[in-house]
Parts: C-alpha cells; sequence; structure tokens
C-alpha cells in the first residue's frame, strides 16, 4: 500500500447541535482515488466541509491527519496551503471579483511567491481550452451567474491550476451535461497523473469511467459502513444502498 | 415602485441627529467673522469690485442664517476657530511633527513619496506636482481649454464667465456653509472646455490641491461647452490633514448641450475633519454628467452632488461608494431634479460601515410637472461589517408627472461566512478573503476609477479593513 495522506480517525462531528459524523474512518494513502457514495444526507459533503475545516461543523471527537500532520485543529487556509483542495457541491458566488484574480490570489497564497503572471495566464488558457471553457470566464466575477455546470468547470479548472496533493470532488458531476462530463473526467485523469490523491463524492458512475477507482466506500448515517474497489459502484449502480448492511432505507 | 421605496425607509433616530439648538447663539456671537476679515481676504486676493460684494453679502446671509437641522451632529465642529481658518494672515501650516501619526503611516503604506508627504498633510511647501500640473495645462491649452486656478480665472481672460456663473448654482442662501464658502471661499480650479473639445486625458485637481494656498474652502468652477467632453479627478486617496477641520468647499459644473463630464472623486480627509461639501451641476439639453465618488475620510461628512437635468433628452448617472470606520458618521448620497423632458438618472451608491461606523444614505429624486418621460433608477447597497456599525437608507421622491418611471431599491448585509470559506478553502487568509471580498463589493465603483485611484482606492479599503 502506498503511503499514508489523509487519515480519518474516529470522527465525530456536528452541525447546529445535530450529530452528523459518527466516529468516521477513513484512509487515503498517495496517489489513490476513492469513491465515497451514500444516501442524500448521510454526511458526504459534511466530510469534505470538515476536511477542508468548515468552521460551520465542529469536531467533538476524533481526528484528520494529512501527510502524518494533525491538522484537526488548523485552519481552512493552512489546510490548503498544505495541499488540501475541495471542488465544492454548490460552489459561491463572489461579485467584484474575477475567476482569473481568484486564481492568482490562491496560486501565490498557495506557493508564498509572487507569481509570474505571462506564464499563469498562458498555463490557465491551456487548461481552460483542456476544458472547452471559453477564455471569457476568466475575466467574469468568480461564479456569479455561471450555470450549474460552468460552476463546477471552473471549480476543476481551479484544482488543476492549484494541483492540490489531494482533492476532493463534491458531486463534481451533477448538473454537468454529457460532453462537461467527458472533459470533466479528462481534467480529473490529468490531475491523477500527476500522482496526486482524489476523493470522489457521488450519486453517478458516469464521472469514473477511464478512472482507476481503488476503492469504493458506502457512507450511511455519518460512518462508512462498507468498503470494495471499484465493482462495489457498479453495484451499487445496480441495486442503490438496500442491501447493505446498515444503510438507511429510502 | 412607490411601495418599494417605502419598504426601504429606516426611521431615523431623531434624538441621534438633532442639533442642538443653544449652541447657535454662542456661534452668532463668538463667530466673530467680521467685515473687515472678509475685506482682508478680497485684498489678499485680489477681488474685483464685483466678488468684493459678493463676498460682504454672502457674509450677511452666513450670519443670519440657522444651523440646518438635519442630518448627522457637527457640534464638535468648533465654530469659534473659523475666524483662524479664513484669515489670510493666518499660518494654516502645521509641522510635520504635529501631523498624527496614523496619517504619516497610511502615506506610507499608500506609497506616496517622502517628498509628496509633508505637501499632502498640508505642511509643506510646493513640491514637483507643481510642474505636473503646468505640463497638464499647457497640453490642454493647445486644444483651446482653460484650466487655472480660481484666483487667476476670476481676473482674467475669462473674468466675465466666471462672474456669469460664480455661485449661480449653489447660491450663498442655499445654507448656513454656503453662505460661508461665499464669504471666505479661497483656491480650487477653473476649467473651460470649447465647444466640440474632447479632453483625452483626465484633469487631476490633485495637482492643484497640493500646490500652496488650497484651503478647506476651494472653490471648483467646470464649464463645458456645446458638444465637448471632460474627465475632471478631484482629490487624492492620502488623507488631507489639516489644523483646521472644516471643510466646505463648492464645485459647480455647467454642462451644455450635447457635452458630457465626468466628476470623480475619492475623498480621504482626515480623521477629524467636518466635510460640508457642496456639489451641484446643471445640464442642458442631450447632455451628461456623471459622478463618481468615494468617501473614506472625515469626522462626519455632509456630501450629496446634486444633479439638475434641465434640458431634454439629459441624463446621469452617479456612483458612489461610502466607507465609515470607528466615530464616523458618513451622510452621503446623490439628489437629482428632472426638469427637461426623456431626462434619465442612474444612482448606484454603496456603503461600508465597520467598527462603529455609521453611514445614511439619501437620495432625493424630483420629477417637475412638464418633466414627461422621466426615467430614474437608485439603488443602494450597504455592508455592515460587524454588530456594532450603523447603515441607513433615506430616500425622498416629489413626483409631479405621471408618466414618469422611478425605481428604488435599498439592500442591506454582512460578509457571508460561507464565502469566506470559499477564499480560504483555496489557501486565502481569513483577514485576506474579507477584504476581498469587501473590494469586490466596491468594484463597482473601482472600476470607473483611472487605474492608479483604483488601486488606491482598494489600498485604501485594505487600510480601513486592518484598522481593527
Ligand atoms: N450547514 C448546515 N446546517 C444545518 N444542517 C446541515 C448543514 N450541513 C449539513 N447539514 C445536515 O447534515 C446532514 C448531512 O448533510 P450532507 O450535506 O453532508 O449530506 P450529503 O451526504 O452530502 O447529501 P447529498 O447526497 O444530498 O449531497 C443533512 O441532514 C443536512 O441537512
Ligand atoms: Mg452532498
Amino acid at each position: 500500500m502506498s503511503s499514508e495522506l489523509l487519515k480519518v480517525e474516529k470522527l465525530f462531528a456536528t452541525v447546529e447541535g445535530t450529530q452528523i459524523l459518527n466516529g468516521l474512518d477513513l484512509t487515503v494513502g498517495e496517489g489513490e482515488t476513492h469513491v465515497i457514495m451514500g444516501p442524500n444526507g448521510a454526511g458526504k459533503s459534511t466530510l469534505g466541509n470538515v476536511i477542508m475545516g468548515n468552521p460551520v461543523y465542529s469536531v467533538d471527537s476524533g481526528h484528520i491527519y494529512f501527510d502524518g500532520q494533525d491538522i484537526t485543529a488548523l485552519k481552512t487556509d493552512e489546510r490548503a496551503r498544505l495541499g488540501i483542495f475541495i471542488s465544492f457541491q454548490s460552489p459561491q458566488e463572489v461579485p467584484g471579483i474575477t475567476l482569473e484574480q481568484f486564481m492568482r490570489a490562491s496560486r501565490s497564497a498557495v506557493t508564498g511567491k509572487p507569481l509570474k503572471v505571462f506564464a499563469f495566464q498562458k498555463e490557465m488558457k491551456g487548461v481552460m481550452e483542456t476544458l472547452s471553457m471559453d477564455h471569457s470566464y476568466a475575466g467574469r466575477d468568480l461564479n456569479v451567474g455561471f450555470s450549474g455546470g460552468e460552476k463546477k468547470k471552473a471549480e476543476i479548472l481551479q484544482m488543476l491550476m492549484m494541483n492540490p496533493r489531494l482533492a476532493i470532488l463534491d458531486e463534481t458531476d451533477s448538473g454537468l451535461d454529457v460532453d462537461a462530463v467527458k472533459v470533466v473526467s479528462e481534467g480529473i485523469r490529468q490531475f491523477k497523473k500527476e500522482g496526486n490523491s482524489l476523493i470522489i463524492i457521488t450519486h453517478n458512475a458516469r464521472i469514473l469511467e477511464g478512472l482507476k477507482v481503488d476503492y469504493t466506500h458506502v457512507l450511511s448515517k455519518g460512518r462508512i459502513i462498507k468498503s470494495g474497489d471499484s465493482s462495489l459502484v457498479d453495484e451499487i449502480e445496480r441495486d442503490g444502498f438496500k442491501g447493505i448492511d446498515g444503510a438507511e432505507q429510502e | 415602485m412607490e411601495k418599494d421605496a417605502k419598504k426601504c425607509v429606516r426611521d431615523v433616530d431623531h434624538s441621534l441627529y438633532d442639533f442642538r439648538d443653544e449652541d447657535n447663539s454662542s456661534f452668532k456671537t463668538s463667530a466673530g467673522l467680521t467685515p473687515e476679515i472678509v475685506s482682508q481676504i478680497s485684498d489678499e486676493k485680489h477681488d474685483p469690485e464685483w466678488m468684493r460684494e459678493f463676498r460682504q453679502e454672502s457674509l450677511k446671509i452666513y450670519n443670519g442664517m440657522k444651523m440646518s437641522d438635519w442630518g448627522p451632529p457637527i457640534d464638535g465642529l468648533n465654530m469659534d476657530d473659523i475666524v483662524t481658518y479664513v484669515r489670510p494672515d493666518t499660518e494654516m501650516k502645521g509641522k510635520w511633527s504635529e501631523v498624527p501619526d496614523d496619517i504619516k503611516n497610511t502615506f506610507e503604506k499608500l506609497g506616496i513619496p517622502e517628498a509628496e508627504r509633508k505637501s499632502l498633510a498640508g505642511v509643506g511647501a510646493q513640491y514637483d506636482s507643481e510642474v505636473v500640473y503646468h505640463n497638464v495645462r499647457e497640453e490642454v491649452a493647445a486644444q483651446g481649454v482653460v484650466y487655472t486656478d480660481m484666483e487667476s480665472a476670476i481676473n482674467g481672460e475669462y473674468a466675465d464667465m466666471v462672474k456669469e456663473h460664480f455661485m449661480k448654482l449653489v447660491p450663498p442662501t442655499d445654507h448656513k456653509f454656503a453662505a460661508l464658502h461665499g464669504a471666505v471661499w479661497s483656491g480650487g480650479s477653473f476649467v473651460y472646455v470649447p465647444p466640440g473639445v474632447k479632453v483625452d486625458i483626465p484633469l487631476q485637481s490633485y495637482f492643484r490641491l497640493n500646490a500652496a494656498g488650497a484651503g478647506q474652502f476651494e472653490h471648483t468652477l467646470i464649464i463645458v461647452d456645446k458638444g465637448a467632453y471632460l474627465h475632471f479627478i478631484e482629490g487624492c486617496s492620502a488623507p488631507k490633514y489639516s489644523v483646521a477641520n472644516l471643510h466646505a468647499g463648492c464645485v459647480e459644473l455647467f454642462v451644455a448641450e450635447g457635452a458630457w463630464l465626468r466628476y470623480s472623486t475619492i475623498e480621504n480627509w482626515s480623521k477629524n475633519m467636518y466635510n460640508l461639501n457642496t456639489k451641484r451641476s446643471l445640464i442642458e439639453k442631450d447632455g451628461t454628467m456623471e459622478w463618481v465618488s468615494g468617501s473614506f475620510g472625515s469626522h462626519t461628512s455632509y456630501l450629496y452632488p446634486m444633479t439638475i437635468l434641465k434640458g431634454d433628452h439629459s441624463r446621469m448617472e452617479y456612483t458612489g461608494i461610502t466607507f465609515a470606520g470607528r466615530d464616523q458618521q458618513l451622510d452621503t448620497g446623490a439628489k437629482v431634479a428632472h426638469v427637461g423632458k426623456n431626462t434619465s438618472s442612474h444612482i448606484v451608491a454603496k456603503s461600508i460601515s465597520k467598527s462603529g461606523g455609521e453611514c445614511v444614505f439619501r437620495s432625493s429624486v424630483t420629477v417637475g410637472k412638464a418633466a414627461s418621460g422621466t426615467k430614474s433608477a437608485v439603488t443602494c447597497d450597504s455592508l455592515m461589517l460587524d454588530s456594532e456599525s450603523r447603515s441607513d437608507t433615506i430616500p425622498a421622491m416629489d413626483i409631479r408627472n405621471d408618466s414618469a418611471d422611478i425605481g428604488h431599491e435599498a439592500r442591506i448585509g454582512r460578509i457571508s461566512d460561507d464565502a469566506v470559506f470559499y477564499l480560504m478553502s483555496r489557501g486565502i487568509s481569513e483577514e485576506d478573503a474579507r477584504a476581498m471580498i469587501v473590494s469586490g463589493f466596491a468594484e463597482p465603483v473601482a472600476k470607473e476609477l483611472p487605474l492608479e485611484y483604483a488601486v488606491e482606492m482598494n489600498n485604501l479599503i485594505k487600510l480601513e479593513m486592518d484598522n481593527g
């Protein structure tokens, strides 16, 4: 097994007084791709947010380790600078700051170095082409007025520009049309080539096409109740969560 | 639309804004602004006869007028010092060592060179920008544009034009500080753009204000003749520190048929200043007036640029932002009078309040009986950065023509935690994330400014955000 990059240990987390994560364990090795599936409301997005350190959620017990370091108490930006990224299920709209300005700010925040603007723009244009995104989007206000699918593409653009060591993709495929799923999958494959790790939260196998999945987990009621290889995805696609022991019933 | 407007009108806490009448008496007796002092100003300025009389007449009006009884309190203003402010033989310049540290720091953070700092603070002598000013003047003079200081203008080639327009839009009877201005005004700019001339470079009074003799009562008179085009920029973002803490300037803008004028201001008076400025413009047929306004400084501001859309098809746009921090009460807004037919106005105001600062946005839209086909839209967005800060919107409307299409919208909000988290998830620190969101909020104003001013405005926002 490859070396541990992320380790979530007996994690309990609440939001507004309600317990969502119930002693969740998850280990992701360097270069691995993990798929997390599970019923609506199971706590998948919560897990992503807690790994990223969203202060809305409070961790009551348990630990999160990244590359051997306990990051449970770190602030969100510190985690990002260590190389954790999340593509949000519903990305925020921020008026008055363009997508490009934002990516430049985050690039220099993460690298801690002044940005080489020309090289950055060239790189950005290349990635936007891969994602079939019109260049004009770089000059538009961050996610403002973007369609659902465009927002998701913009998240993947950011991921590729930041090249984090671990990316959590929270339902990146939902809202994407058939062609968009293809280009986004291509982007994800590129990202993987760099030896990075992935956690893909999805309800749909489409986005996993052409991607080597190492592990599949079923998250239910705030815990991982079953883990397996990529065949588990097909199983769930076919039978849903009903057959899985301990899963909540629809 | 009317209904919408009403929804947004919040009750003003009058106890907070009421003036204390008893102060008036002490004010009158101790003001001590005498005809002799005013006459001394006339001597100093080499006033022509009509101006001598104008000043004396204004003084009478000033002495007979009551303080207005609305708006934020100004009883902290020491009117006893008025004489000191205006007396020509008063040494207005302070000492560099007396300039408050926060201002010195601001200069530093804004990257203003050492040589300019003293001058900006009003304690230094003239400096290199005077040269720049002269160069600009020569460049536009080649196009027939007159750009000079008011004192020269009043005695120069365009004396008649000045006389014809001076304080015609803002008469001394307008309010007490307009009267004071009429009596003691000093410094400022005169610009005349002949018919059809398009001035490509923005004229910046920044250079003038730094020159010697610029005070707190400057008068700006701009006449843009038929079909001409001008962008004028007033002020700069460095705080203008002064021993005197009253600013009662006056700006009069005349936009002739088919002409276009943009008047941009970034104002950052030092935090001891009472900024009681009056700005007004008159727009003829097919003329366009655009205001871009950023208010950051002063302790208390009353600032409502007014536009009179006199000619048919004339139009105005106002884009403004006000940022009030600790101990600041900034009462700003815009007024428009629709007089001609098919005129339009578009007012977009933003306000940010922080650390107990108070922003009040006042708008006034009047539509005359004959002003058919009027279109007017007013929007005000307020951002409150904490719960001690205050923000109010006070729209006034007087609509006398049924065909008018009037809109008013006001929103008050806070920085969204989700947005902060989003930016932070990309490695940006919390502080920077907040500053970015606030800058983004101000962006619609920044993008109307020339780049160097937009950059300075963003620096200012960052500074204000840092001053926790
Ligand atoms: N900020 C919040 N405030 C209140 N409740 C929340 C919040 N975030 C999550 N929850 C609740 O926590 C539970 C888990 O939500 P979560 O978004 O993690 O589910 P999910 O597994 O991602 O579901 P889906 O598949 O629908 O995206 C839900 O019941 C949800 O309502
Ligand atoms: Mg979810």
